[in-house]
């Protein structure tokens, strides 16, 4: 039928598919990732116009360099405490990775979630803002937790859905929530909390309040209607809100030219919405800390949003169902240019004389520790699959605050059904 | 075959047949799904019949549909039911009356892939069953295969439908069949006469129930995973039922219902979504208008929960063989 439609003067059109670079097998070679010095990018006024500094949102702004030094006018001068805290905050983080990735594997819950490589996303951010902001992460930032200090019990507890779960097991792994820690309830549906982490701040604005809000999700992600409708949201009323574009180059097996990268930069949205835009290091802790910093600032002052592209890269499988070696190069990870963001920072205190190898060594066999020491804690409570956790009618919980007629109803039904399954309370899940 | 494999070997076929039938979706392309139901399509087709799309399943259904206006026959997998909701402006205000808005001048024959249902620990966003939303919008048809054979023929007779088809992939079964119990061990396609699936053609027309077990004492009413759910409970309790697949939810197969209800005098509808406003309330309604006079028990409902799906019980949220053989005995009583 197309044919029909061909008129000979004309050339065909032709359907562009984008092609990563770099398939299974592949070598890697990222020359073509542009790599701008650290330092090099000037650091607008926070009440500065957006339209002042669009440049920002095309580049790379980055403060650590080669040699571990902090240069430029993003250094956040932080003094050694923070930065220490900082090293340690990612290194649990990644201990944690390791260790639920392996419970999962083990066959102790269903599924998990790593961050590798993108722990300076969180960590860095959480530290830059205040304890009282209100965060809606996508499910990589399990940094904001680790930042805040949160029970590494608690969220074990949540992973294997046990009786220590505080969700009573009704979520899935990794899907944490926690108000009193400004931490807002994950959901699966990809970019939903976009416009929430909008609404909030517009309403801290709206009462007079001095909180701020922080948002999250990945590049793939701001290709969901979700995003656009908080853009909108946020530059319309200038909501004091942190608007953070992980782009971790994948999205399962789609990589980030599905979401618009091969024509411009996750940044740039901003510019068509009037809006603050920034493209920083996201492997340099010191980048993002100073970025949120800036942003942060902005939205306090009543200055508006700030949209945030973290660039970074996803170095494990999209979760424990994944198996990245299926569509893109295992050489992908080692030759990424930013490096690791964990070695990047430790590479900074070594190299202003505040920590060195063994200190390091030390910490990583501390943080290991500590997380084996929580793991035992929180499987006293249980493990998915070993029998019943939750007392089964708590299945009725939550639908509502009163439970209306017919849910009533269906619980006495359900109960009934666990007497008459001839070994009632016994379940296996 | 198994289901993913049947369903994959009918994109494969009708891509063969017809240049105008392309598959996108979220991750389908390169890496074939993350079900694995679109693997080699790619390659075997290229980039510009089978390709990746932008996160976005409003995107996905409205580029869809602009496809079929112009004359393609798109097959858009959305990657779990439970994402379709983005979508629904799209399906039920655009897709599902692009044809009547236009008198006929444009249409919208898409066939949407979903896997849906739960059983796989998908907590509560990986595991929902959305068909009551689309059975109730005019203008989308709604089918839901349960064995390998009819997901291969089912799919192929969608994708030559020239109306929106949404069709829903029992995911709990992509492996096997499944009789409820969690616990015992998993049962293979391989070993299911269902599971043997010619590699050509073959289409079932949409529309037609299948009688997948003949009997006089009752009617059950299922489809997708249930089917199975509920054949086991009948034949382990040795109840003489007669049990309907309906494979296609709209248009429905009213006579086959109607005529085995009129035979049985009894009815039971089984469904793993949520119980409110849910299929089996149409289907209960329906057997109550026209097969009234012949019953001799009131109709038994078996659903899942108006609860959302929880992570860690979700057995208890399961409509099996224990709630089946409680409302069985309702319904048997007198
Ligand atoms: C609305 C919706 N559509 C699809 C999915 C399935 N899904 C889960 S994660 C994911 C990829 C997300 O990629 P990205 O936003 O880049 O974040 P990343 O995982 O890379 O951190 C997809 C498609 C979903 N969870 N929600």
């Amino acid at each position: 039928m197309t044919a029909d439609a061909l008129r000979p003067n004309l050339p065909p059109l032709s359907l562009h598919v984008p092609e990563p670079r770099f398939r299974p097998g592949d070598a890697v070679d990222f020359a073509s990732v542009e790599v701008p010095p650290a330092g090099a990018q000037p650091r607008p006024d926070t009440a500065a116009d957006p339209a002042s500094f669009h440049d920002l949102a095309y580049t790379l702004v980055r403060v650590l360099d080669d040699e571990g030094r902090a240069v430029g006018p993003w250094d956040p001068r932080l003094d050694p405490d923070t930065l220490r805290a900082m090293l340690r905050d990612m290194a649990l983080v990644r201990a944690f990775d390791e260790r639920m990735f392996r419970a999962q594997r083990q066959g102790k819950t269903s599924f998990y979630m790593k961050c590798t490589g993108e722990e300076a996303v969180a960590i860095a951010a959480t530290h830059a803002l205040s304890r009282d902001d209100m965060c809606f992460p996508s499910y990589r930032q399990q940094g904001i937790l680790i930042a805040r200090d949160y029970s590494l019990v608690q969220m074990m507890n949540q992973i294997y859905s046990n009786s220590g779960d505080n969700l009573q097991g009704k979520q899935l792994p990794i899907m944490y929530s926690s108000k009193e820690d400004g931490f807002f309830s994950i959901s699966g549906n990809l970019a939903t909390q976009y416009p929430q982490a909008v609404g909030w701040a517009m309403a801290s604005a709206a009462k007079g309040d001095t909180r701020i809000a922080a948002v999250w999700c990945g590049e793939g992600s701001t290709a969901e209607g979700d995003f656009h409708s908080a853009m909108t949201f946020a530059t319309v009323y200038k909501a004091p809100v942190i608007l953070n574009v992980v782009n971790n180059q994948w999205a399962i097996s789609s990589f980030s030219g599905f979401a618009g990268a091969e024509a411009t930069t996750f940044a740039a949205r901003a510019i068509g919405y009037g809006m603050a835009g920034l493209r920083i290091d996201g492997n340099d802790a010191l980048a993002v800390y100073a970025a949120t910093q800036w942003a942060a600032e902005r939205a306090r002052t009543n200055q508006g949003p700030t949209l945030i592209e973290h660039f970074t890269y996803r170095a494990e499988g999209h979760s424990t169902s994944d198996d990245p070696g299926q569509y893109r190069s295992a050489g992908e990870p080692g030759a990424w240019p930013l490096g690791d963001p964990i070695a990047r920072l430790k590479a900074h205190l070594i190299a202003i004389g505040e920590w060195d190898e063994e200190r390091h060594a030390a910490q990583d066999r501390e943080v290991a520790e500590r997380v084996k020491a929580a793991q035992k804690e929180a499987e006293k409570n249980g493990i998915l699959g070993h029998g019943l956790h939750q007392p089964l009618d708590t299945l009725f919980d939550g639908v509502f605050e009163e439970m209306p007629w017919h849910l009533r109803e269906q619980r006495q039904q359900m109960l009934d059904e666990e007497e008459a399954s001839g070994r009632p309370w016994a379940r296996k899940s | 075959m198994n289901m993913i494999q049947a369903i994959n070997s009918a994109m494969a076929v009708m891509m063969e047949r017809d240049p105008n039938v392309i598959v996108m979706g979220e991750d389908v392309g390169y890496f074939g799904g993350v079900f694995r139901a679109t693997a080699g399509l790619q390659e075997k087709f290229g980039k510009t019949r089978v390709f990746d799309t932008p996160i976005t399943e409003c995107g996905i259904i409205g580029v869809a549909i602009g496809m079929g206006a112009y004359g393609l026959r798109p097959v858009p997998e959305i990657q779990f039911a439970d994402y379709i909701y983005p979508a629904l402006d799209q399906l039920v205000s655009e897709a599902a009356r692009l044809r009547y808005r236009s008198a006929g001048q444009f249409t919208a024959p898409l066939t949407v892939r979903s896997p849906f249902g739960g059983g796989i620990f998908g907590g509560q966003t990986h595991s929902q069953s959305p068909e009551g939303i689309f059975t109730h919008v005019s203008g989308v048809k709604t089918v839901i295969p349960s064995t390998p054979y009819d997901a291969k023929g089912l799919l192929i007779a969608s994708i030559e439908d020239n109306d929106p088809v949404i069709f829903f992939e029992p995911k709990r079964i992509y492996n096997g069949p499944f009789n409820g119990h969690w616990d015992r061990p998993a049962e293979n396609w391989s070993k299911h006469p269902a599971g043997a699936v010619p590699e050509g053609y073959y289409r079932i027309e949409l529309g037609k129930a299948a009688i997948v077990r003949p009997g006089n004492a009752l009617t059950i009413l299922a489809y997708g995973t249930m089917v199975h759910v509920a054949k086991a409970t009948v034949e382990d309790m040795a109840i003489d039922a007669e049990i309907i697949d309906l494979r296609t939810l709209v248009p429905l197969d009213i006579e086959t219902i109607e005529e085995s209800v009129k035979k049985t005098g009894r009815c039971m509808v089984v469904h793993e979504a949520t119980r409110t406003g849910g299929f089996g309330a149409e289907l209960s309604a329906l057997v109550q208008e026209r097969c009234f006079y012949h019953l001799e028990a009131p109709i038994e409902r078996v659903t899942g929960f108006d609860t959302p799906y929880p992570h860690s019980l979700e057995w208890a949220y399961f409509p099996g063989p224990v709630r089946i053989g409680q409302a069985l005995k309702k319904l048997l009583k007198d």
